[in-house]
């Protein structure tokens, strides 16, 4: 990742830098670092679950890619998967329901991933968490009533030594404060 | 042109070193000044971060840590020569954390540039490979048995030994399966080492499927890790290009080839056999064992499942050999542990050691202890699932045997300190809520018994009836211990009564109001 600079280019460069790239057929979608989410729609949701099910095990490559897509794994999107992958509908729910990840709800336009483990524990991060949650009025996995801001509890995300931490829609940010979650939420709400 | 490097591992992004480099870019452009700037992994001195590295002719210059408001006034003092500044720190390597470490695994990490190939052989990639392409597969293993190299994803299996047992077990296909769930808290390495050279898990995933007979691979991360899944995914599209990769080895017309799976935020996925379930695309419940995945693993195929870490030391243990490799560390942990240094800590880190090194060395003298500066507390060591252990008994080694001695384990090697404001009854209670969040639910003693934990937990907080309690703390313990089909169930006990033996004054939730009075 080396650039001889100009700084414009340099900085378009940086932005994108950590954005996947247009997928290849052996690159599936990342979790979650983009929030321009699509409306549900069956065919777009055929076309891509079409795509990724020639993979070895090809349930989480589907459900990661939809998620990626949509926001949250549409119940409609359960027939088509099981159609898919010739699997019962029962099969697909229980997948689904099993990881954490996957939300049956839509998010809203941004995603906070608060960490819960105890790293971020040893340096207060429970009291910053509850904290702002009660600020927002919502509980671990709600959205805030302004569709602005989704807080999401995860145990660890090997940012331990400059704790207690987060990703804000895939943006890694250490030593969490008050104030500092302030400025996520005041971003998060910016129009 | 002047070469500047910044690292954007997750957790120098994480404190700001995306912002210095954008502010270096501007500040440049607006000098006019041409500058290189390279985007490299971490060196793991993360309370020096955000630091910058300016090449010059007596070496890499760091200065550190960064604040936005620093950048202006490190182009005034001249620091792209190399000059003085309040935050110039000199070379790295002499910095005493890591001057005094044994980088043999993360070796490169924090130096090269990822994702380019040239840097990778330029700093030794790719000698071990060579090396097995040359040899046996018997004789390859054979290497890594003589190495000593024991797991470091926990369990502390000889990683000789398992992949002896795929190379002779008999298939149509067999498969390497890279182990990168790190889901403990307190530990980065393997995130690290996928962000910052992850041509060295690339070419050890290699060696491995020259070594048992095994045409491909998975990395199977976790999804709290989009970084290192993005920076994998690409180095394994690099390495098929430069034909590191694919249906002929560096040309040895010996097929292997690699695909990166995402977790999706169950720790249970961590568990290997759990692990390969979800590869298959199931639910993440945990296999009984045996039949052991080495012989009937992915797709009922033979398999090896390694640690991010296992396999990333074999490219060492090839180039330089096993006796080299086992000729480091102290009874039967052979070679170095990379220890993840976190929580309340003043100075944590990556530090690559010998087995053997104290705790309290690890915490007093790297750590600087604790962030806050209170005094030390506790430390867990090992993860979730690893034991609390009070200030007093620092002076245990950090080795496999010793750990369990003391009715601890070494984990993955990462150690999270606490200092005299945590309270260990709540963090017992917390080792059951996390359980209960995270059991993959196939059996009763884990998944009813961590619900019953944090009900037992949370009367002994309120004070209710606790001696009763107390015997059906230690029951429930017991009873996870014994009948658990997996460590998940089977180890909670050993963060909830480590936490009672050591602390027993933080369960003592009685009324004070007589001792108050006195
Ligand atoms: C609950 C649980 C979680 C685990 N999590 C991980 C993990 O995140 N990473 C890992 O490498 N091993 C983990 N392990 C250990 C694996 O089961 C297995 O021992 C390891 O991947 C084998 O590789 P190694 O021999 O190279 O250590 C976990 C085990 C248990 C019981
Ligand atoms: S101990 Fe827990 S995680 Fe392990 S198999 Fe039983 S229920 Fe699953
Ligand atoms: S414990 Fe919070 S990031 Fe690891």
């Amino acid at each position: 990742m080396s650039v001889a600079i100009l700084a414009a280019e340099f900085l378009t460069r940086m932005a994108q830098n950590l954005q996947p790239d247009q997928p290849s057929a052996s690159e599936q979608y990342l979790g979650e670092d983009m929030t321009t989410y699509i409306q549900w729609n069956n065919d777009r949701a055929r076309e891509i679950i079409a795509a990724h099910a020639l993979f070895d095990g090809a349930a989480l490559p589907i459900l990661h890619a939809l998620q990626f897509e949509f926001g949250f794994i549409h119940e409609e999107a359960i027939p088509l998967i099981a159609d898919a992958l010739n699997l019962s509908r029962a099969e697909v729910h229980g997948i689904v329901t099993f990881y954490h990840d996957f939300r049956r709800d839509p998010a809203g336009r941004h995603v906070l991933k608060l960490c819960r483990a105890e790293a971020c524990q040893s340096m207060n991060g429970t009291g910053v968490a509850q904290d702002l949650l009660a600020t927002l009025g919502i509980s671990w996995g709600e959205t805030t009533p302004d569709g602005s801001l989704t807080v999401e509890g995860v145990y660890c995300l090997g940012l331990c030594a400059c704790a207690p931490s987060a990703l804000y829609d895939g943006e890694p940010i250490g030593r969490l404060t008050l104030d500092t979650l302030a400025d996520v939420v005041r971003e998060a709400r910016a129009p | 042109m002047t070469k500047v490097l910044i690292s954007t591992d997750a957790m120098s992004l994480a404190l700001g070193s995306r912002r210095i480099c954008a502010l270096l870019a501007e500040e440049a452009f607006r000098r006019g000044l041409a500058l290189d700037i390279v985007m490299i992994g971490s060196r793991g001195l993360f309370w020096l971060e955000p630091l910058v590295e300016v090449e010059t002719s007596s070496g890499r210059v760091a200065y550190g840590p960064l604040k936005p408001s620093d950048v202006g006034g490190l182009f005034e003092a001249g620091f792209l020569e190399g000059k003085d500044h309040p935050l110039r720190l000199g070379l790295l390597k002499d910095q005493p954390y890591l001057a005094r470490q044994t980088r043999l695994t993360f070796a490169r990490c924090g130096i090269v540039d990822p994702l380019s190939i040239e840097d990778y052989r330029t700093y030794g990639g790719y000698v071990g490979l060579e090396r097995a392409l040359g040899s046996q597969p018997q004789e390859v293993v054979d290497e890594v048995k003589l190495s000593g190299l024991r797991g470091r994803g926990g369990a502390g299996f000889p990683t000789g030994i398992k992949w002896d047992t795929v190379l002779h077990a008999e298939a149509d296909q067999k498969y390497i399966v890279c182990n990168a769930d790190e889901g403990d808290s307190g530990t980065f390495a393997d995130r690290m080492l996928m962000e910052g050279d992850p041509f060295t898990l690339i070419e050890g995933m290699t060696i491995a499927g020259l070594a048992v007979g095994a045409t491909k691979g998975f990395i199977y991360i976790r999804s709290e890790y989009p970084h290192a899944y993005h920076t994998m995914s690409k180095a394994i599209e690099v390495a098929s290009n430069a034909g590191y990769l694919g249906s002929s080895v560096m040309g040895s017309v010996r097929a292997f080839t690699l695909e990166t799976r995402l977790g999706a935020g169950a720790y249970i996925c961590g568990e290997e056999t759990s692990l390969l379930e979800s590869l298959e695309g199931k639910r993440g419940m945990v296999r009984a064992k045996p039949p052991l995945p080495a012989l009937k693993g992915l797709f009922g195929r033979p398999t090896v499942v390694n640690n991010v870490l296992s396999l990333a030391t074999v490219p060492w243990i090839l180039a330089n050999g096993g006796q080299a490799y086992a000729d480091f560390g102290m009874g039967r942990s052979r070679g170095t542990l990379p220890i993840q240094l976190a929580g309340n800590v003043r100075r944590g880190g990556l530090i690559e050691l010998a087995f053997g090194t104290t705790l309290r060395d690890i915490i007093e003298d790297f750590g600087g202890g604790t962030a806050t500066g209170r005094p030390v507390k506790a430390v867990q060591i090992g993860g979730p699932l690893g034991a609390y252990f009070p200030a007093s008994m620092l002076d245990i080694p950090l080795d496999y045997e010793a750990l369990a001695a003391a009715k601890g384990m070494l984990g993955h090697g990462g150690i999270v300190v606490f200092d005299d404001s945590v309270d260990l009854s709540r963090q017992a209670r917390f080792a059951f809520e996390f359980c209960a969040a995270e059991s993959c639910g196939k059996c009763t003693p884990c998944r009813v018994g961590a619900v019953r934990g944090v009900e037992v937990m949370d009367r002994i907080i309120a004070g209710i009836e606790p001696q009763k309690n107390f015997d059906v703390l230690e029951d429930l313990c017991t009873l996870m211990t014994d009948a658990s089909l997996c460590a998940m169930g089977g180890l909670t006990p050993l963060p909830v009564m480590s936490a009672l033996t050591h602390f027993p004054e933080d369960f003592d939730k009685s009324p004070r109001v007589a001792a108050a009075a006195e």
